[in-house]
C-alpha cells in the first residue's frame, strides 16, 4: 500500500442544475517520499482531484488515506488536525497581505497554539531553508512572485507535514524562478523526506523534478508509471501531445528567427 | 440676521460673529457626543451582523441559506424606512430603553438603527471581495471559522472597512444633523430652530460649517488610516 492511497475517487459539481462529473474514478497511489506529478490540461480535473484530498471539496465516493488515515472518514476536528500534516501551495501564492513574512509562515503554528518562543525558532529555521531570513519584516506586497512562493512554501512546510500539494506552483512564475522553486522543492524533498505531489500542466517541471508520474484526461488517469518511460513512449493522446509540445520546444534554437512553431 | 431683509454677503459676514458661535458650541458638543456614541453602536453591531451575513452566505464558511435569505430580508426592509419613519418608529423602543422618548440617547437608539444595516451590507461586500485563495489557503492550513474571521478576514479587509466605517460616520453625522428637528438637540437643531422657524440665517450658515468641516476632518481621518495600512502593507 502507497503513503498515499487514492481508489475510486470520483466528485461532480451542479452546474446550473446539471451534473457535471470532473473527477471519474480516479485510482493513485504514491509512495513515501516520492516527488509524483499530475499532469492534465485545463479543466482536466487536477486541482479539484489536490483539493479533495485534503478536503477542501468533498469528494462524492472513494477513498483517501494517507499514511493510514482515512482522510474521508474523520469528523470536523479530526480534519482540521490532519490538515496540518498536509501542506498545500498555490499557483497565486494566497499568502495574507496584512500580515508580514514572518506572520505568515507562523501562521500555522499561531492557529496551533504552539508556545511563542517555539513559534520563532521554526520561523528563522523555515525562512532560513528558503532563503527569506531578510525578509521576515517585509509585507508580501513588496516581494517577487519567486519570493512569495518561497514564503507559501515555508508556510506550508512550518508544520512538518508529511505530505505537501503542489497545485500549479510555479505556473505563474518566469523560467528561472520556477527553476529556483523547483530545485528548492526537491532539496526539501530530499531533506525532510516529504511526499509531495506535484500538480501542474508543465511537462517540463515533471520531467525536472518527479520520479513518477499520471497524466489526467477529463477526470480518469489514462495514464502513468515512471516518469522517464511513460516520457519516452506515451500511450494516451493527452501523453503524446504533451510530449510532442515538449519536444518542439527543446527545438529552441531552430525557432530563434522569431518565425514560431 | 436673514436673508429676506439683509445681503448675502453680510448674513455670510454675520455667521462668523461671537454671539452666533456661542449658541453653536453647545449644539456641537451635543453632535459630536450623538455622532460618536453612534458610530461606536453602529460599527459593533453593524461590524457583527456584516459578519454574519457573509459568513451565513450560501457561498460563505457555514452557510445558512435560511438565515442568510431572513436577515438580507429584515435588513432590506430596515434600509427602505426613511429616515425621519425610523426615527419615529423607534420611539417606543428609546421609551422602554430611557423612559422618554425625546433627547439626545433616546434620538441615538434611531440613528444607530438606521446606520447598522447600512454599515453591515458595507462590512458584507468588503469582506466579499477578499479572495477566495486566501480563505483556502487558511482552511488547508487546519484554521477553524473562527480563526478564518478574526485572523485572516478581518486583518485582510481593514482598509476597507475603515472606509466604509467612514462613510457610516458621516451617514451617522447626516442623521443627527435631521434627529434635532425630534428633540435630538445638537448642530440640526439650532439649524433648524434658528435657521428655518426664526429666519436666522447666519446662524444656519454657521451651522452648515460645522457640518461641512465636520464631514472633511471625518474623511480626511478615514482616508489617512486607510491609505496608510495598505502603503504599510506595500499594496500601492
Amino acid at each position: 500500500m502507497g503513503y498515499v492511497e487514492i481508489v475510486g475517487l470520483r466528485k461532480s459539481f451542479s452546474i446550473r442544475g446539471h451534473p457535471l462529473e470532473v473527477l471519474k474514478n480516479v485510482d493513485l497511489r504514491v509512495e513515501k517520499g516520492e516527488i509524483y506529478g499530475i499532469i492534465g490540461f485545463s479543466g482536466a480535473g487536477k486541482s479539484t482531484l489536490a483539493r479533495c484530498i485534503n478536503r477542501l471539496e468533498e469528494a462524492d465516493e472513494g477513498e483517501i488515506v494517507i499514511g493510514g488515515v482515512d482522510i474521508r472518514s474523520l469528523d470536523k476536528q479530526a480534519l482540521l488536525r490532519e490538515r496540518r500534516n498536509i501542506g498545500m501551495i498555490f499557483q497565486q501564492f494566497n499568502l495574507f497581505e496584512a500580515k508580514t513574512v514572518y506572520e505568515n509562515i507562523a501562521y500555522p503554528l499561531r492557529i496551533s497554539k504552539t508556545l511563542r518562543k517555539g513559534i520563532h525558532t521554526r520561523v528563522l529555521e523555515a525562512a532560513k531553508v528558503v532563503g527569506l531570513s531578510d525578509k521576515l519584516a517585509e509585507f508580501p506586497g513588496g516581494l517577487s512572485g519567486g519570493q512569495k512562493q518561497r514564503v507559501g512554501i515555508a508556510r506550508a512546510l512550518i508544520n512538518r507535514p508529511n505530505v505537501l500539494l503542489s497545485d500549479e506552483a510555479t505556473s505563474a512564475l518566469d523560467p528561472q524562478t520556477t527553476l529556483q522553486i523547483l530545485e528548492l522543492l526537491k532539496e526539501i524533498n530530499a531533506k525532510t523526506g516529504v511526499t509531495i505531489l506535484m500538480i501542474t500542466h508543465e511537462l517540463d517541471v515533471i520531467k525536472y523534478t518527479c520520479s513518477r508520474m499520471a497524466v489526467l484526461e477529463n477526470g480518469v488517469i489514462i495514464e502513468n508509471g515512471n516518469t522517464n518511460e511513460v516520457f519516452g513512449n506515451s500511450k494516451s493522446k493527452t501523453g503524446e501531445i504533451f510530449f510532442k509540445v515538449y519536444a518542439e520546444f527543446q527545438r529552441g534554437p531552430e525557432f530563434t528567427g522569431g518565425d514560431g512553431i | 440676521m436673514s436673508l429676506l431683509d439683509t445681503p448675502l454677503w453680510e448674513v455670510v459676514k454675520g455667521s462668523f460673529a461671537a454671539e452666533v458661535w456661542d449658541k453653536i458650541a453647545p449644539a456641537v458638543f451635543e453632535t459630536l457626543y450623538m455622532t460618536a456614541i453612534a458610530s461606536l453602536i453602529t460599527l459593533v453591531f453593524g461590524l457583527a451582523l456584516g459578519i454574519l451575513l457573509t459568513v451565513t452566505n450560501p457561498d460563505g464558511l457555514l452557510p445558512l441559506k435560511m438565515f442568510y435569505n431572513l436577515s438580507g430580508w429584515l435588513i432590506n426592509i430596515l434600509r427602505s424606512l426613511p429616515q425621519m419613519v425610523m426615527i419615529i418608529l423607534m420611539i417606543p423602543v428609546a421609551r422602554v430603553l430611557f423612559g422618554k422618548s425625546y433627547g439626545t440617547n433616546p434620538c441615538m437608539v434611531a440613528i444607530a438603527a438606521c446606520c447598522i444595516p447600512m454599515y453591515a451590507r458595507i462590512v458584507e461586500s468588503s469582506i466579499l471581495e477578499i479572495s477566495k485563495g486566501k480563505i483556502e489557503a487558511a482552511k488547508s492550513m487546519g484554521s477553524t471559522n473562527t480563526q478564518i474571521i478574526v485572523r485572516v478576514l478581518l486583518p485582510e479587509t481593514l482598509p476597507s472597512l475603515i472606509r466604509g466605517f467612514t462613510v457610516a460616520i458621516i451617514a451617522v453625522l447626516s442623521m443627527t444633523a435631521l434627529a434635532g428637528m425630534f428633540g435630538a438637540g445638537g448642530v440640526g437643531d439650532i439649524a433648524v430652530r434658528f435657521g428655518y422657524q426664526r429666519f436666522q440665517h447666519d446662524v444656519l450658515f454657521a451651522a452648515v460649517y460645522v457640518l461641512i468641516a465636520l464631514v472633511q476632518i471625518i474623511q480626511f481621518c478615514g482616508n489617512f488610516a486607510s491609505k496608510r495600512i495598505i502603503k504599510k502593507r506595500n499594496l500601492i
